[in-house]
């Protein structure tokens, strides 16, 4: 188990990057056109002349840069993130509502990533430069040119227009209600073409990663020592080299949690799954800037998260990292 | 110099790269001899598919697709090595000042590149062409921001490494300023390193326009691939083309700067062959 002091010193941490987020969120608000209380409302007009006055007051705009800081930092702090007149409700309760789809998504997209990327990878470094090499190798070279948005319009257009295998979007059914399993069938279904689509990408990535550290591996002493006592060529392939040279891998995929979340925006973009990213691009065509920056503001914090506990999941794997 | 032009040539898929992205240059060249005036232009009927009157068909509006494809590469081309002329330059720099000085400036330094590096890049240049606005030099801008990171990581080790050879300490014995050092005798033994990872972030720069004019964050006044994507989306079911050329487009560009990459990385860095 990681140490309370441990645990206490990476969330120490933590505190500065949120902090610094706040203020980057501040200063692009400063660059927006118009004033605060102006990108707040939403570019819209929609907000009543008493709302602005007060948001002019709250936001404490007659006052020097540092209390504006300090007011907005507060503001954040307390998780009130402002008020979104196009969707009618608070920023932090409509990002709250749309967090599911988007986890799901991610979860699904990094464990289909590592777990595929793993296995091609591997396969690839014991067949080296045999067909199954090549094989993987240019199909990996192809996914990582592949921009994913268009991937999954190229997937639509087979899988979904084509074929009628799969739905184009959402991520369920709109009036068949199901419930229970039927509901998790239905999800599960409309899943299927925006997780491959981004898992494409990421797999590639990984899979050449995983070829080249089980190469690295596969020349290490401790290998020899495995195969000079006795073991088989499975035994020294599963329990000591794949083990060992998935470590870059897991760190590599734990670094990308915040490429994935801009791959999602794309993704459900383009098959309307109703997560943060489907949010993202719906306030940028409303030009609801506040929203965005509350976006920007909760993903970030939630790589953070995301980091933080891969880094706690490695220190029980391998307990000198704490001393580091 | 010779045995890296060597193994670059003896490289297969890095040959394969080149030819293509000879390909693309060539093709951005020509665009406006080829197709004079206006891509915008509307030339002839909407949804005419490829190879009829227009070798690959015209869009919903009516534009030639094939002088959209051919002027997108000169904005893909220009957007991709801009940004990341920009990016290089900011991450040598970050990464070659934490690296040679060390102690507090490089925890300060990499303190602020961890930073860059959590933030979702993509998201961070949607936000910023959102609050700048569209035009070519700020999409290259938000770009370059989201980019520099990977090369100041990898500066910052080069420079660690080089900081205690013989041939820096040398230098210092000699009383020679901390920037001689740095330019004349320590950055010319990294620019391997940084010419195959900036070559690399030109595919990366390359595919985040793409994505931004898709999600219709492009210059209005500039074609570009990911533009045409994105208008041609909502006739997805009955003119998939539309989506597909340029898609194939920007496939084949970042696939030949990735394959001329990892050429150029078995050809300036032998060592690292072995893998």
């Amino acid at each position: 188990m990681p140490s309370l002091a441990y645990v206490l010193r990476r969330l120490a941490q933590a505190v500065p990057t949120v902090l610094a987020i706040v203020v980057l969120n501040f200063l692009l608000l400063q660059l927006a056109p118009g004033d605060a209380a102006d990108v707040l409302a939403g570019e819209a007009g929609s907000a009543t002349p008493e709302y602005m006055a007060q948001l002019r007051k709250s936001f404490g705009l007659d006052q020097p840069m540092w209390l504006q800081l300090l007011l907005y930092l507060k503001q954040v702090v307390t998780f009130d993130l402002g008020f979104s007149f196009r969707h009618g409700m608070p920023v932090s309760e409509l990002i709250l509502s749309r967090l599911g789809p988007t986890l799901l998504l991610m979860g699904t997209v990094l464990t289909l990533a590592v777990f595929v990327g793993v296995l091609l990878g591997s396969l690839a470094a014991r067949h080296l430069n045999r067909w199954q090499d090549n094989l993987i190798s240019t199909l990996t070279v192809l996914a990582y040119a592949t921009p994913v948005f268009w991937a999954g319009l190229m997937l639509i257009v087979l899988f979904s227009v084509k074929l009628g295998w799969f739905p184009t979007s959402g991520m369920q059914k709109v009036a068949a209600f199901h419930e229970g399993f039927a509901k998790v069938k239905d999800i599960a279904h409309h899943l299927v073409l925006p997780a491959v689509t981004l898992t494409l990408f990421y797999l590639a990535l990984y899979a050449r990663l995983m070829r080249a550290s089980v190469l690295e591996q596969a020349s290490m002493d401790y290998v020899v020592t495995a195969r000079a006592k006795g073991l088989t060529e499975r035994q020294v392939i599963r329990r000591h080299v794949l083990r060992n040279a998935m470590l870059p891998v897991v760190t590599m995929a734990g670094v990308q949690v915040g490429a994935i979340f801009g791959g999602a925006v794309v993704v459900e973009t383009v098959f309307a799954w109703p997560g943060l990213g489907l949010l993202a691009y719906e306030s940028l065509f409303a030009r609801d800037l506040n929203l965005l920056l509350g976006i920007f503001f909760v993903s970030t914090c939630l790589v953070v998260m995301v980091n933080l506990a891969v880094d706690l999941c490695y220190s029980m794997l391998d307990p000198r990292i704490e001393l580091r | 110099m010779r045995d890296a032009f060597l193994r670059f040539v003896r490289h297969k898929p890095a040959l394969v790269g080149l030819v293509l992205l000879v390909m693309v240059v060539i093709a951005a060249a020509v665009a406006s001899l080829l197709y004079p005036g206006d891509p915008f232009r509307i030339v002839g009927k909407p949804f005419q598919p490829p190879l009829t009157d227009f070798p690959l068909g015209t869009d919903m509006l009516g534009r030639d697709l094939a002088a959209a494809v051919f002027y997108g590469a000169r904005t893909t081309l220009l957007i991709g090595f801009a940004a990341t002329l920009i990016a290089t330059v900011v991450g040598v720099t970050i990464g070659g000042l934490a690296g040679y000085f060390g102690g507090r400036a490089d925890a300060l330094l990499m303190r602020l590149t961890e930073l860059f590096q959590t933030i979702p890049f993509f998201l961070f240049a949607i936000l910023l062409v959102a609050v700048l606005g569209s035009s070519i030099g700020k999409i290259i801008f938000a770009i370059a921001v989201v980019s520099w990171p990977p090369m100041a990581r990898l500066v910052r080790g080069e420079f660690m490494a080089m900081r205690n050879r013989e041939f820096v300490q040398a230098c210092v014995s000699m009383g020679m300023g901390h920037a001689r050092i740095i330019v004349v005798h320590i950055l010319p033994n990294t620019l391997s390193a940084i010419v195959v990872t900036g070559s690399l972030m030109i595919a990366t720069a390359i595919l985040i326009e793409s994505g931004l004019s898709f999600l219709g964050l492009s210059d209005p006044n500039v074609m570009s691939w990911g533009y045409i994507i994105g208008s041609g989306r909502s006739v997805l079911r009955t003119a998939w083309w539309i989506c597909a050329v340029p898609g194939v487009a920007i496939l084949l560009t970042v696939m030949a700067i990735n394959l001329v990459g990892d050429g150029l990385n078995d050809a300036l860095n032998p060592r690292l062959r072995q893998l």
